[in-house]
Formats: structure tokens, C-alpha cells, sequence
């Protein structure tokens, strides 16, 4: 176990370091990359540019310029090259957004599909069944900028039954918080639900047949009972595994779009600001910080694995 | 059949609706079972066995599936008889009441058979805490007791293992101590040796006896294996095609066999008291479609013996039998059976081609 986690350890630094590389090695490959050009205004001069390229190092080799970006990136002294706002304090803003989005939308869409699965199971075959089979392949069909655009213009704009996209903080009025996240969550959950739901509907159908659900009616055991502790307990195990990567995957940029829809200035606006800008401090940074986060938990979940699961053994 | 019966069949039927017509799996089956006895129930893959154990057990209860007959339990609890229980109409909670409690049940593969992710000795609590008001320790020490009883090292320890921590041998005794942990009246062994090593074998056999006695229950003991019978039955049951085609003591069964079929099974035994044969005989043919079963007699179409008379269905009754108990489902008189039963010298079922 502790080797495990050494070495998992060891293998996230290797991968975050190659992220950055390429990240930021894009940038000098890239049409319009070159940020002194833009930085120099609407009309800009050669002797400007020029002075531009000085004083921020960009005249230096590519091995230097990555160099001082990553010493700026730990240090905390990363700025954007166009707004001049410090990206940590930038990304640290948008962190309650975008942990609200993540947590609550993996939350509401794990419970949904245990609800909408389980129930699948137990009538496959029939008229719900197929129902929900239709509503999870729409679901999955649905982009999520698209179904969020929707929402937000029918029940935000025209009903006026939600607000029309933005963010406020927990601490500031949790009520209004949850007023706000309800349709982020929705729109993000809707394609996760449909996905899951199939899945939890297969994996029910296929421990119903196993022999230890057959001896678990033999002992006696009520159907509720038979049901929860092993049939739906050893169907959630792949469940468990998917949904720590999605949630890791969500929370690290998979959530672009739903926060720009709904306008919750979360991260991952800010990554979609920063690149529509070509901007390459912040979006280095940015996606440093979503790499972190679906290693973290890509271990995490291989950890939870092992635990729920104890014919799984660690071997990093 | 005897008043006392512990656990009494009266000509269970069992079918499938399937999308390839009605499958008949159990036609006409009855039998009883005393305490303290061993009824071994033999037959081929589809003969009907483990359905009718798995039917005792509502085990085979679907919406496709349709029952008659009756199965009455009578575990003499309360002494006057209102304690019976018919086990095929019974409602599912009433049903579910009994089993793992009054029937409990072994099944044929260990490695599938405990919950992979559930500790054993917490799968054994399960089923005490099911049928006892018995507390988690209390609970917990007869779930040990139990595994220390079938022979497992350490159990205390073993308890908080894993199955797949276990081999296949110790996985069963992990069945067989689930199955005694409440004190059955009857207990069900469905094929439980054929997934285990020869030499596990008669342990697990040995062990299932021994409980046996101590519990006083009546075991049904579901195989195609007659090595296994001769070693701990009283009785047998042969099942071929959905039904009971002998039956009787198992002296009578492997020293004066009245049905062809039984003939053929204990003719394709391997012995170790006679040389060994080139190959094993075996039954030619194929077991009878259940869907559209045979006119007459089941086993007709592969019987070297089949006469006119086959073409009517025999009922299972005293025939040539030495005792009452003593039934068997075919038309030969008893001189025919003696003389055509012994092939090579030994009991067996001749080959079609060189048959009369």
C-alpha cells in the first residue's frame, strides 16, 4: 500500500511535468501565439514590441522562458500577459465556483442513476424500462453547452423560474447558492445520468445471476436485503471506479462549458477566457492545475478499488 | 410413503414457458425423506434434479415458471402439527422464513457461490441474524463456532477472510458450516462435490454426514456421481427426463437395479476392482428433449430393451422390486430384467446394435 502510493506519487509528478511541457511548447507553434504583439495595444509599434520582448523575457531561449514561468508558477508570481491579474489569486476566485459545480453535479448524478438503474433493472424488459432507456440515450445525446443554453433561456430568461446564469457564494447566501447551481447541475449531471444509469441497469441485471445472490435467497435473507447488500453493493463497485474519474475529470476543466453557459466565473471560465485570448500564463497554469486534480484522484480511485473490492490488490 | 415424513413430495410438476415452447423440467416427481437420512437424488445434466431441490427451495420462482403438486414440510417443531409448512404454494416471506432456517441449502460451485466481497464469517452472521434475535457478537461466535465445527484452522481468525482467500475445499466447508449455522431440519446438497478435487471430495462428504448426525437432519443429496451415493446415502432417487424412474435402498438399487437406465449408470461407474475397460461404456444417445418429451416411456429412444408396450408411459410402482419401497418405471417382467441386466458379467445396459 504505501509503495503503492509512493510510486503513484513518483508517476503524478512525471505526468504533470510532461503537461506543462506541452502546454507550454504550444504556444510557440500556435498562429498568433506571440503575446508581445498582442500585449502591444491595437496599434502597435516595432520599437514597442521590441521593448515588449525585453522586458518580459521573451527573447530568450524557450528552455529559459519554461524555466521562468514554472519558478513563477510555485512562487505564486504568475501574472496573464494582458490583464495583468495574478493567476493564482484569478484561479483561487473561481475555486468556490467550480468545487460547487463539480461536488454538487457528481453528487445529484451518481444518486439519479442509482435510482433510475436499479429501478431499469428490476423491470427490464418492460414499459419503464424501455422508457428509460429512450430518456438515457437522449441524454446522452444532448451536448451539455447546448441543453445548458436551453435551460438557461427557457426557464431562466423566458420563465424567470431560475436566474439567468451566475454565481453566489455558499458562505454569502446558501439559499441563492443553491437557487444558482440548480441548473449547472442538472445540465452537466443529464449526460452522466444517462451514462451511468445504462451501466448500473447491465451490471444489476448481470449479479442478479450470480450464484452468491442465489445462495443470499437461500439463507433466508429478505429481498430488500438481497437486493442492497449484494446485488446492488457488488454492481457499484465499477460504479464507484467511473465516477471518481469523472468527478475528477469534471472538476480538472471537464466543466468548461457549463460554467461559461451559466456565466459561474469558476476555473474553468477562466480557462475558456484565457484561451479564447491566447493567453499563456493562466492557461499553462489552468491546466496544470485540472491535470493535478484527475491524477489525484485517478489514484484515489484505484486506492477506493482495492478497498471496496478485496479481491483487487495494489501493484504500482 | 409414511406419515412421519419429514419432508414429503406428492407429484411435483415444474415448467418453463421459454421462447422455445414449455419446458416440462420436473413431470410427476414424489418422494419423502425421514430424519437422519441420507436420499440421494442421481441423474444426468436436465434430468429435473436441481430444479426439484431448487423448487423445494422456491429458488425457481419466476414469472415464466409454473408449479403444481405439493411439498409439505413437517418439521415437528411445535409438536401438533401446525408448525407444517407446504413449501410450493407458500407465500414468499412464509417461504423465506424457513429457508436457511428449516431447509438450508449447498450448492455445486464453491468459488461462485460466497459473495466475493463479503468477509465468510460476516456471510454466516447474515444468515443467523436472518432467523435468530441474536446480537452482532453473539451472532458472530456461532458463525466462528460453526467454522471451527466443519474443520477449518483458526477460524476466529478465517472468519474475517475473504472467499477468494480460501481454497475450494475450505469454501465449502464454509457452505456447509453457513448451511448448519441455524440447525436445519433438511438440508439440500446440490452437487456438492462435483467442482472439487477427488481427493476433497469425500472430506466434504465425511463432513456433510457428521452434521448430519449431530443436527439430526434429513439430507437430500443431488449428484450424478454414484461413487458419491454409495458412500453416504440410504436412499436413492434416479431422475431421468423429469422424473423418478427407480427408486429404493441404495442395497437394492446397486445389487438388484430394475431400470435400464440405472443400468446403464451403474455400468459406466469406473471400478477399481475390476480391470479397467478400453473405455468407460456409456449411454448412447442423447437425454430426452424436455420441451417435446418422448410418448411413453422417457428413456425409450435410447433403450437397447424397448418393446411395444414402452410406447405407454409406466407408472413408478412395485414391480420386481425385493421390497415395497422398492419402485421402478419399466415394463420388462422381473426375469427379463435379471437376464438382460447382465452384460459382460457385470450389471450394464447393452449397446442398441447388438440388442434384440
Amino acid at each position: 500500500m504505501a509503495r503503492f502510493v509512493v510510486r503513484r506519487l513518483i508517476a503524478m509528478v512525471f505526468v504533470l511535468f510532461a503537461v506543462t511541457i506541452v502546454t507550454f511548447l504550444i504556444f510557440n507553434v500556435i498562429p498568433n501565439g506571440d503575446p508581445a504583439v498582442r500585449m502591444a495595444g491595437k496599434i502597435p509599434t516595432e520599437t514597442n514590441i521590441a521593448a515588449i520582448r525585453e522586458e518580459w523575457g521573451f527573447n530568450d531561449n524557450v528552455l529559459k522562458q519554461y524555466g521562468l514561468m514554472m519558478k513563477k508558477v510555485f512562487t505564486g508570481d504568475l501574472q496573464s500577459y494582458f490583464t495583468q491579474l495574478d493567476v493564482g489569486e484569478e484561479i483561487v476566485r473561481g475555486l468556490p465556483a467550480t468545487l460547487s459545480l463539480a461536488i454538487g453535479a457528481a453528487i445529484l448524478w451518481l444518486m439519479v442513476s442509482i435510482v433510475f438503474g436499479l429501478y431499469s433493472a428490476m423491470r427490464a424488459g418492460k414499459v419503464a424500462d424501455r422508457l428509460l432507456t429512450i430518456l438515457a440515450l437522449i441524454g446522452i445525446s444532448m451536448p451539455v453547452f447546448w441543453i445548458g443554453a436551453l435551460m438557461n433561456h427557457y426557464l431562466g430568461f423566458e420563465l424567470e423560474l431560475f436566474p439567468n446564469g451566475g454565481y453566489v457564494g455558499l458562505t454569502e447566501n446558501p439559499i441563492q447558492w443553491l437557487y444558482h447551481m440548480i441548473l449547472p447541475w442538472t445540465a452537466l449531471s443529464i449526460l452522466f445520468i444517462g451514462f451511468y444509469s445504462r451501466v448500473l441497469r447491465s451490471n444489476v441485471l448481470d449479479t442478479i445471476n450470480e450464484d452468491y445472490v442465489r445462495t443470499a435467497r437461500a439463507k433466508g435473507l429478505s429481498e430488500r436485503r438481497v437486493m442492497v447488500r449484494h446485488v446492488l453493493r457488488n454492481s457499484m463497485i465499477p460504479i464507484i471506479t467511473l465516477w471518481g474519474l469523472d468527478f475528477g475529470f469534471v472538476l480538472g476543466g471537464g466543466a468548461i462549458l457549463t460554467e461559461t453557459v451559466f456565466t459561474l466565473e469558476g476555473v474553468g471560465q477562466y480557462a475558456a477566457e484565457s484561451i479564447s485570448q491566447l493567453d499563456q500564463p493562466p492557461v499553462v497554469a489552468v491546466t496544470l492545475f485540472g491535470a493535478f486534480f484527475i491524477v489525484l484522484v485517478n489514484a484515489i480511485v484505484d486506492i477506493a478499488y482495492a478497498a471496496l473490492d478485496p479481491r483487487i490488490r495494489l501493484e504500482a | 410413503m409414511p406419515a412421519d415424513a419429514l419432508l414429503e413430495v406428492r407429484d411435483l410438476h415444474v415448467s418453463f414457458r421459454t421462447e422455445e415452447g414449455v419446458i416440462q423440467a420436473v413431470d410427476g416427481v414424489s418422494f419423502s425423506l425421514q430424519r437422519g437420512e441420507v436420499l440421494a437424488v442421481v441423474g444426468e445434466s436436465g434430468s429435473g434434479k436441481s430444479v426439484t431441490v431448487g423448487t423445494l427451495m422456491g429458488l425457481t420462482r419466476s414469472p415464466n415458471a409454473k408449479f403444481e403438486g405439493e411439498a409439505w414440510l413437517r418439521t415437528g417443531r411445535d409438536g401438533d402439527g401446525g408448525d407444517d409448512l407446504e413449501l410450493i404454494g407458500a407465500g414468499d416471506e412464509q417461504l423465506r422464513r424457513v429457508r436457511g432456517d428449516q431447509i438450508a441449502m449447498i450448492f455445486q460451485d464453491p468459488m461462485t457461490s460466497l459473495n466475493p466481497v463479503q468477509r465468510v464469517g460476516d456471510q454466516i452472521v447474515e444468515q443467523v441474524q436472518a432467523h435468530r434475535d441474536l446480537g452482532e457478537s453473539e451472532a458472530r461466535n456461532r458463525a466462528v463456532e460453526m467454522l471451527d465445527r466443519v474443520g477449518i484452522p483458526r477460524a476466529a481468525e478465517r472468519a474475517r477472510s475473504y472467499p477468494h482467500e480460501f481454497s475450494g475445499g475450505m469454501r465449502q466447508r464454509a457452505m456447509i458450516a453457513m448451511a448448519f449455522s441455524c440447525e436445519p431440519d433438511v438440508l439440500i446438497a446440490d452437487e456438492p462435490t462435483t467442482a472439487l478435487d477427488v481427493t476433497i471430495q469425500a472430506q466434504i462428504l465425511r463432513q456433510i454426514s457428521e452434521m448430519r448426525e449431530e443436527a439430526n437432519a434429513g439430507v437430500i443429496l443431488v449428484t450424478h456421481d454414484l461413487g458419491v451415493v454409495a458412500e453416504v446415502a440410504d436412499r436413492i432417487a434416479v431422475m431421468y427426463g423429469g422424473q423418478i424412474v427407480e427408486h429404493g435402498t441404495i442395497d437394492e438399487l446397486f445389487y438388484d437395479p430394475q431400470h435400464p437406465y440405472t443400468w446403464g449408470l451403474l455400468g459406466s461407474i469406473a471400478r477399481v476392482d475390476r480391470d479397467r475397460p478400453e473405455r468407460l461404456p456409456a449411454i448412447e444417445g442423447l437425454p430426452p428433449s424436455l420441451s417435446d418429451p418422448p410418448e411413453g416411456c422417457r428413456f425409450r429412444p435410447r433403450c437397447p430393451h424397448a418393446f411395444e408396450a414402452c410406447h405407454r408411459l409406466p407408472a413408478l410402482e412395485r414391480r420386481g422390486g425385493q421390497s415395497p419401497e422398492h419402485v421402478d418405471r419399466c415394463f420388462l417382467s422381473p426375469d427379463e430384467k435379471h437376464s438382460l441386466r447382465e452384460v459382460g458379467g457385470q450389471v450394464g445396459l447393452a449397446a442398441r446394435s447388438t440388442a434384440a
